[in-house]
């Protein structure tokens, strides 16, 4: 049935998608984080009434102010693409997300605007307490806003509390708490905003250190380095309290895309976690997407404690998900071979339910619903011909996976050193630091963009976790509408980042005691 | 009469609020115009309709035109 599909429009219609929401997500880590960050400044400032606590406070509101500004509503573009290019998506995921969105449009606009005024006309106009509530505010509304698409997103992952009606073609929340409260949907949360806080932190700190290499402002660095890192240390290992949860969800809810992350072609028993690795350009299995290792440094049974908290648990690797296995708790997994023949019985269930309707045959209708029912669990593998079909992309997946982790652990080191230099009182001195220190700003980017590529790319060819892939999601529309936009976002989207950029840097060089905003 | 006083006061907070701004605020003010216009005015009219909602006038129609795409792709 793939043969149905144009690919060039579903690549294009991928493409596109993924440059709106990859720059759309260049600026919002740094408001979820920043405004924290703020948050916890002006607290001390209203606790201590010291004003260079203020002074301070202003300052990287201004940085914030910027960013939220420059970044705001281009997530909207992503609803407009659901709308045109993603309509058999939008009908199909039905009020699942349309919920979660709408309540998302209301916090955000209720809560953001209404107290982002007080945060930046405020001062002198309201009470310090007052003030203070708003910018927490401001911080938590920006912080449920993300919630919501989060949720909705980890729904895509891992659908749950929704049923399938044949007569609408559209999917039913049949229970809300179980697709907010989804493990998958609450460590993708959890994981996304802890990352988000990790990655303003280095912003602070990067920042910060620029001033202490120029020897300007050094106090007002000083002050806000300690900020940032306690706050970036407790964010940072909390980000990989989170990740590791979300690892050991993804090995039972998709336990393809965990094998992806690691490269694992053949699962074992106490499996080795692949710290790093090189892959070849050529493969010997016959199979373009399972590149053998040039190099890999291995640390036995550490994937399986990782995955199953026991260092002998057996983990699948792609050809046991594609031949079918039995995981640790005893449930079998049907091969993928046995998905597709489910799937094509759901598909044609649903045809034969609809024809069926129309010729107002009860009898015809009710057997098909129960065979669609019974066989809707795996209805998106209907399309597929080659059970390898349905392996995401390794290479990429895997590299994402390593780079997010890696520096990751980077960003965990310096922030103990950021903390270890202030205490010895030799940040100042410490040149090749803040160099790195400012060099990490990029390098959070990456892995943040990295982490978004894991959990995208690793979950093809599913834009609905088995029920729907990506082929099938897209609208039957004019390639070159796709194309032409394709261009249009990324000039948009370019000029918006450089603007960014260059009022940002322009208020940097100014800093602090050119009085805020 | 309260009522007024305090949506005048809110009115004025908001005046004075976008009044005393520095060149930054304007500069991403300006930004946001710009942005909202593009998005609004030029995408969403021109480049991105709600493709099922153009195409058909009822939910009926647009789920059977799903159940179609769905049960009998076709490039």
């Amino acid at each position: 049935m793939i043969e149905n599909f144009d690919m060039s429009l579903v690549d294009w219609s991928r493409a596109q998608f993924a440059l709106t929401a990859m720059y759309h997500w260049i600026f919002v880590p740094l408001t979820l984080g920043l405004a924290f960050i703020i948050a916890i400044m002006e607290t001390i400032y209203v606790k201590t009434g010291n004003p260079e606590w203020k002074k301070i406070t202003k300052f990287w509101m201004t940085l914030f102010g910027i960013n939220f500004a420059i970044g705001v509503a281009t997530g909207i573009i992503l609803e407009f693409e659901f709308g045109t290019n993603w309509s058999n998506y939008s009908w199909f995921v039905g009020d699942i997300f349309g919920a979660p969105l709408a309540v998302e449009g209301i916090m955000a606009f209720f809560m953001e605007s209404t107290f982002i005024a007080v945060m930046f006309f405020g001062w002198n106009k309201v009470s310090k307490k007052f003030h203070l509530i708003s910018t927490w505010l401001v911080a938590v509304g920006s912080n449920l806003s993300a919630l919501w698409i989060l949720v909705a997103n980890g729904w895509m992952q891992n659908p749950v509390g929704m049923k399938f009606n044949p007569d609408t073609a559209r999917n039913e929340m049949v229970n809300f708490w179980d697709v907010l409260f989804s493990p998958t949907a609450v460590n993708k949360f959890l994981h996304t905003i802890s990352s988000a806080y990790t990655l303003a932190a280095i912003f602070v700190i990067g920042v910060s250190a620029w001033y202490l290499l120029k020897k300007l402002n050094v106090p007002f660095a000083k002050k806000s380095i300690v900020v940032a890192a306690v706050f970036g240390l407790i964010t940072s290992l909390f980000t990989v309290m989170t990740g590791d949860n979300s690892a050991r969800e993804i090995v039972r809810d998709q336990p393809m895309k965990f094998a992806a992350m690691e490269g694992l072609y053949d699962g074992s028993k106490g499996a080795g976690l692949v710290a790093f690795g090189i892959m070849s350009s050529t493969s010997e299995n016959g199979n373009d997407n399972m590149k053998d290792f040039n190099f890999k440094l291995e640390i036995p049974n550490l994937l399986s404690y990782m995955a199953y908290m026991d260092g002998d648990a057996f983990v699948p690797g792609v050809n046991d998900v594609i031949n079918g296995f039995t995981d640790n708790d005893g449930v079998v997994h049907p091969s993928v071979r046995t998905k597709i023949e489910m799937g094509r019985k759901a598909i044609h269930a649903l045809k034969t339910y609809k024809k069926a309707q129309k010729d107002k045959d009860v009898n015809l209708a009710q057997t098909s619903l129960d065979e669609l029912n019974e066989n809707f669990k795996y209805f998106g593998y209907g399309y597929f011909d080659d059970p390898y079909n349905t392996v995401p992309p390794i290479s990429i997946t895997f590299y994402s996976f390593h780079i997010m982790v890696g520096l990751g652990m980077w960003f965990l080191l310096l922030f103990t050193l950021a903390l270890l230099f202030v205490y010895k009182e030799s940040i100042v001195s410490n040149k090749w630091f803040l160099r790195a220190a400012i060099w990490s700003i990029p390098l959070a980017y990456v892995a943040s963009q990295s982490g978004w590529i894991v959990a995208e790319m690793g979950r093809q060819p599913w834009v609905i976790q088995d029920l729907m892939p990506t082929l099938t999601a897209v609208s039957n529309i004019d390639i070159t509408s796709v194309q032409i936009t394709f261009f249009l976002f990324l000039t948009i989207f370019t000029g918006l980042l450089i603007a960014e950029i260059k009022i940002m840097l322009k208020q940097i060089k100014l800093g602090p005691n050119h009085g805020g905003h | 009469m309260k009522l007024l006083l305090t949506l005048k006061k809110i009115g004025m907070f908001y005046y004075e609020g976008f009044a005393g701004q520095k060149s930054w605020s304007r500069q991403v003010w300006l930004i946001i115009i710009l942005k909202l216009f593009i998005m609004f005015f030029v995408l969403k009219l021109f480049f991105f309709p709600n493709f099922l909602k153009t195409k058909y006038t009822n939910d009926k129609d647009r789920g059977d035109y799903v159940i179609e795409q769905l049960t009998n792709p076709k490039k």
